[in-house]
């Protein structure tokens, strides 16, 4: 992140018709984002029962998050500041309900009605003063009042951010806290400069056993496994969602379901005449770990 | 939008104590297919404001679901959880407005997406 967008432009200026088309067909950018947005899943630590649930997609973009959480068979709502985002997002034909949306003016939700929220590289957006009016620590403060209000308690909210310093990633983590959520930062990859990643990990309501913050992943992208079944990927997150059940079962049941709703996908976009690659042992593989 | 999305929204206007539920106003409404997942809907269903998804379902037209809030038992009924499942997720108000029921200021629905952003002044 040597030239920061958040630093060029405010986001719904930033992403326009051009950006958002450009950022939404880098095959390399689609793969990052579904990696980010499956690991804030696995750190959501949903109850591990295959029922759907109401999830948040907080600065939801393009919908390159989102459809991590609906091949994983969730419900979302998605909101987003920029509209040329959304647009590409109604092309792509997100699942999830659209809202264009600025965080930082509280999300105006009703109280207890969400299971988990995830937000992919946005949340940072909200530490500049893009307007005259905007004061960062207030906009900050109105997001996560409002966040804390509308999930059900226990609820999780996991963020991938990028803070640009300390004093940032000190901002965000107080107003969170500030708002009355437990938790802290997990940093996977914390000695590769390339793979870092950081993820606020957030839990609604009083201390409990779920606001143990979980493990980060430690190794580093060369010593990832590279092949298909990508095992070793699986054995380095330790986290609580896996504690009570054998992690093989997880592993299938998850694939199962990501490749049926590819198929499922597909099928639709043949149906619409698109031209669509063949169906075959491929198809909705596990993508591997490219940081 | 569906109306799962819209029985959770409220207008978070400046000043505005109770902004739920947004009253609709259509100008068109499309219909998609989801599959069906009755574990989803029997935990929605304790979750929804009933009165909010009968009015909402009745002004984009479907007029299947009872008046009154079901006893919680009806959540046993295939028949019942159908008209639910189509209510809350495969009716999309795909052009029209939201309306703040205390200041009446229209949030605008356009290709399905309602523009909640608000005035300076607003917030
Ligand atoms: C890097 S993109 C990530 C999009 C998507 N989550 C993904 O993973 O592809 C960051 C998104 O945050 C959105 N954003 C920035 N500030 C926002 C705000 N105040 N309210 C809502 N969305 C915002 C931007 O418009 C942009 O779509």
């Amino acid at each position: 992140m040597s030239s920061r967008p958040e630093l060029k432009a405010p986001p719904e200026i930033f992403y326009d018709d051009v950006e958002a088309r450009k950022y939404t067909s880098s095959s390399r950018i689609i793969e990052i984002q579904a990696k980010l947005s499956e690991r804030a899943l696995e750190l959501l630590a949903l109850p591990d029962d295959g029922v759907p649930r109401l999830l948040l997609d907080i600065g939801c973009g393009s919908g390159l998050s989102g459809e991590t959480l609906s091949e994983n068979g969730h419900q979302w709502i998605g909101l987003d500041i920029s509209p040329s985002m959304l647009d590409i997002a109604l092309e792509r034909e997100a699942e999830g309900d659209l809202l264009l949306k600025d965080m930082g003016q509280g999300l105006g939700l009703r109280s207890g009605m969400i299971d988990g929220a995830i937000s992919i590289s946005a949340v940072q957006w909200l530490c500049n003063a893009d307007k005259s009016s905007h004061e960062p620590r207030l906009r900050l403060k109105a997001f996560f009042g409002s966040l804390y209000r509308c999930l059900a308690r226990g609820a999780r909210a996991v963020f991938q951010v990028y803070p640009e310093s300390l004093a940032q990633r000190e901002l965000i983590l107080s107003s969170a806290m500030r708002a009355g959520f437990a938790g802290g930062v997990v940093v996977d990859y914390p000695h590769s400069s390339k793979s870092r990643k950081e993820y606020l990990v957030l839990t609604c309501g009083p201390p409990s056993i779920n606001t143990e913050l979980p493990k980060a992943k430690l190794e580093d992208e060369e010593s990832c496994s590279d092949d298909e079944s990508s095992g070793d990927e699986e054995n380095q997150t330790v986290c609580i969602s896996d504690r009570h059940r054998p992690r093989k079962k997880q592993k299938t049941t998850k694939k199962g379901k990501v490749r049926d709703w590819v198929l499922k996908k597909k099928e639709q976009m043949r149906r619409k005449g698109n031209a669509v690659p063949l169906d075959t042992k491929y198809t909705a593989r596990k993508r591997k770990a490219r940081f | 939008m569906r109306l799962l999305t819209h029985n959770m929204l409220s207008s978070n206007i400046k000043g505005v104590t109770n902004g739920f539920p947004l009253l609709i106003e259509v100008e068109k409404v499309i219909e998609k297919p989801v599959d069906f997942n009755p574990d989803f809907l029997k935990n929605m269903f304790v979750k929804v404001d009933w009165k909010a998804l009968v009015d909402a379902s009745r002004s984009l037209g479907y007029a299947e679901l009872p008046e009154e809030t079901p006893e919680s038992s009806v959540i046993d009924s295939d028949d019942f959880l159908r008209k639910f499942h189509h209510a809350l997720l495969e009716l999309h108000l795909e052009e029209g407005a939201l309306v703040c029921p205390e200041t009446e200021r229209k949030f605008p629905v356009s290709k399905g997406i309602p523009n909640m952003l608000l005035h300076e002044d607003e917030v």
